[in-house]
């Protein structure tokens, strides 16, 4: 899995990285292109989807979807109306869009990890990672932010001065000048540590978890192919060394396309489990079904740690900046 | 994993999202759920006063129903106690009435019968005197034997 990079090749043009081994010459003043563009696409999807019900906010009934965004935002407001005791119109916002955003930016991992990069592929980009999170420059640069926002906090609240105690006055503490003087490196040292940790975790934990969701989703995927290798020889003779991506989505389409129909009540059981074996084992025999099993098991367990991973950074971000806020 | 000069722009594209959200997103979506709520709390304080209201009207209500079943009675009573004086004061009439009939008829039939035996005793009187002449083959003297006339005429 390589990010599609963008930067200044060794030759000193700009352009994309055609290998890993490219990108990672081209230092920090590379933009990794897929992760922004997804990213933004993900954050006008949240504007676009919110916007479209706050131009129409009303105090009359609501509709269902206007119902939904308001559960949405009423979640986020009693989480930052609990957590955070200080009175800004900006923290609620913020919680709000980091929210939402990381969880859609989480959501494109449950989108099975091939389809995008194919179609990417299609057309003509050979790199392409979906899922922002799991690209640690996004998930540090948003935890950065925040951790900017703590400094900011911290000393508009508290000045230069109040702050600077803090950072020294603690967890040591001493009236005497003599052991303030003595302990002012380890306080500092400590406090800067804890101070470090807040976006350092904040960032990484986000990063750790959708990347390893990332990876066992490969994983069980490489599993099912390796056991449907029997079939899959049977479709190489058709389709010639590899088989293409759009068979696989094929595939998937029209078993989805056979439950629907049986969810429709247009075919009854018995057509559709014959109807679903058939198509297996066409595809990829009971390997297939196994590998979409686990597929799906983790699917679902993954959609918990999506959204546990958005509310997370959420609270975290209300809890660190609530602490900003507060007087020691 | 590269660290690379993404972190900067995806740190300002969340800056910029979040001043979207903070601008155009968050006061409207807030001021629609405040009003609503504030609508809905009206409406629920509306509902319990008029609850209220309607137990008033309902015991007002009650109130009057009884007034008027008591005011009903009462009047049925009083027609039926009128109607019993009537029915009394008819009988009482027709009990005057007919013995007032009666003493009526009494008073005529023994006045017939007086004047019946007035007659009776007179034309008696005259038979004696007829009959004691044809007797006596005379005249008896009327007048001198008035009193012995009067006397059996009295008899009689």
């Amino acid at each position: 899995m390589q990010n599609l990079t963008f930067g200044q090749h060794a030759d000193g043009t700009w352009g994309l990285a055609h290998s890993a081994e490219e990108a990672t010459a081209m230092g920090f003043w590379a933009f990794h292109v897929d992760t922004l563009f997804w990213a933004v696409v993900l954050g006008f999807s949240f504007y676009f989807l919110f916007g479209s019900v706050a131009r129409k906010a009303n105090s009359g009934v609501p509709t269902r979807f206007q119902s939904a965004i308001e559960i949405i935002v009423e979640f986020v407001d009693t989480s930052v109306r609990e957590s955070f005791h200080g009175t800004s119109k900006f923290i609620a916002p913020l919680a709000l869009t980091l929210f939402v955003w990381i969880f859609f930016m989480n959501f494109m991992d449950l989108i099975p990890v091939d389809w995008l990069p194919w179609l990417a592929t299609q057309a003509g980009v050979h790199y392409q990672k979906v899922v922002p999170t799991t690209d640690v420059n996004a998930t540090m640069g948003m935890s950065l932010t925040v951790f900017v926002l703590i400094l900011y906090y911290s000393i508009r609240i508290k000045g230069v001065g109040g702050f600077i105690a803090e950072l020294t006055g603690q967890p040591f503490a001493s009236n005497s000048l003599a052991g303030k003087f003595v302990f002012f490196l380890p306080n500092l040292l400590l406090e800067t540590i804890a101070l470090i940790a807040k976006p350092v975790s904040l960032g990484l934990r986000l990063f750790g978890n959708l990347y390893a969701g990332e990876l066992i989703f490969i994983l069980i995927a490489l599993i099912f192919t390796a056991g449907s290798g029997f079939i899959a020889a049977g479709l190489s003779s058709l389709f010639g060394e590899h088989i293409p991506a759009w068979f696989w989505v094929l595939a998937t389409a029209s078993v989805f396309a056979t439950l629907w129909l049986n969810l429709q009540g247009k075919l009854d059981n018995k057509k559709t489990l014959w109807l679903l074996l058939v198509e297996m084992l066409l595809v990829g025999g009971l390997a297939f079904l196994g590998g979409q099993l686990m597929h799906f098991a983790w699917a679902v367990f993954h959609l918990i740690i999506v959204t546990l991973q958005a509310f997370i950074f959420m609270m975290l971000t209300i809890v660190y900046l609530s602490m900003a806020h507060e007087h020691h | 994993m590269n660290i690379n000069a993404t972190l900067i722009l995806q740190s300002i594209a969340m800056m910029i999202f979040v001043w979207f959200c903070m601008k155009f997103l968050w006061p409207p979506l807030l001021k629609a759920m405040d009003e609503r709520r504030e609508r809905i709390a009206e409406g629920l304080a509306a509902s319990d006063r008029a609850e209220k209201e309607l137990e008033a009207a309902k015991a007002t209500v009650d109130q009057q129903i009884r007034e008027a079943r008591d005011k009903a009675g009462e009047i049925v009573d009083q027609a039926s106690q009128r109607h019993s004086q009537i029915v009394d004061q008819a009988k009482d009439d027709a009990i005057v009435e007919r013995n007032r009939q009666v003493s009526a008829a009494e008073a005529d039939i023994s006045q017939a019968a007086n004047q019946a035996r007035e007659e009776l005793r007179s034309s008696v009187a005259n038979l004696a005197v007829l009959g004691a002449s044809r007797i006596l083959e005379k005249e008896v003297d009327a007048d001198t034997h008035r009193e012995l006339l009067d006397k059996l005429i009295a008899e009689i």
